[in-house]
């Protein structure tokens, strides 16, 4: 059962408000008093995913799930998706544009780094059809 | 390292939170990447950026960075420095070049974030 669900829209290729919707996930969690360390790490998670969105992924649409378990991050977007999940997740290959890079991003960290902080992550993706992600982070230390 | 001898050592202007001064700094980093700063531990780290966009901050709120320093006189957005007051991360401006202004800093005893050397 779900204790709080919160869902934040993401703009495609707007640079400005991107960020938003991680630093709302963050708030969040810092308001609830969740231990810094899997605060970071979830909001990170959210940011990496939202910049993901923003950059590549056309509209799309980021949802906070909480239960006594863990933190859930679902990330929808419209856009063209992942062609191949395998090189995405490989470190420094990136499809990002000029734009991308001069606001700091595109070095191809992304995907890994959600891989490298989350507990689960599962991304569902067809070309053309959008991409899902689905992330967790358990919120009992093993 | 606290802010206040930061900003001595850098020349530098104190542009938001200025009740931060005595704030003590742990670590440094220096990157242009905002890509890296959320793969490696910045928490709690003095970042040196010659990158100056919302990101930068947006990235440091994120990453647990706790205070900023634009080099190459650089100097955040009205919209940058309105997210760093919400936030209360102080951002600073030096006209130090970056080479120049991490030397100053590690010459002062500022360390990077590594936790260990790496092997010869």
């Amino acid at each position: 059962m779900s204790l709080l669900k919160r869902s934040f829209e993401i703009k495609a290729r707007d640079f400005i408000r991107a960020g938003e919707a991680a630093i709302e996930v963050q708030k969040i969690l810092k308001n609830i008093g969740f231990d810094p360390e899997q605060i970071r790490r979830a909001s990170i998670c959210a940011y990496e995913s939202e910049m993901n969105v923003v950059m590549h992924g056309g509209d799309g649409e980021l949802v906070l799930t909480l239960d006594t378990e863990k933190i859930m991050l679902d990330i929808n977007d419209q856009g063209s998706g992942i062609e191949d999940v395998d090189l995405a997740l490989q470190e420094g290959y990136s499809t990002a544009s000029q734009e991308d890079r001069e606001m700091g991003f595109g070095a191809g960290m992304g995907l890994p780094n959600i891989k490298k902080n989350a507990d689960f992550l599962e991304i569902l993706s067809d070309k053309g059809a959008g991409a899902h992600l689905k992330i967790g982070i358990n919120l009992r230390k093993e | 390292m606290k802010l206040s001898e930061i900003k001595d050592a850098l020349r530098a202007e104190l542009i938001t939170a200025d009740d931060c001064l005595n704030m003590y700094l742990r670590a440094g980093t220096a990157s242009d990447l905002m890509s890296d700063l959320l793969t490696g531990p910045t928490n709690g780290a003095l970042l040196l950026t010659g990158l100056c966009n919302v990101q930068v901050v947006r990235t440091s709120v994120v990453a647990g960075v706790a205070a900023v320093v634009f080099v190459r006189e650089k100097h955040p957005t009205p919209e940058m420095i309105a997210q760093a007051q919400e936030h209360g991360l102080p951002l600073l401006s030096t006209s130090f070049t970056m080479f120049s202004a991490c030397g100053r800093l590690f010459d002062k005893g500022l360390r990077g974030v590594e936790t260990k050397a790496p092997r010869p």
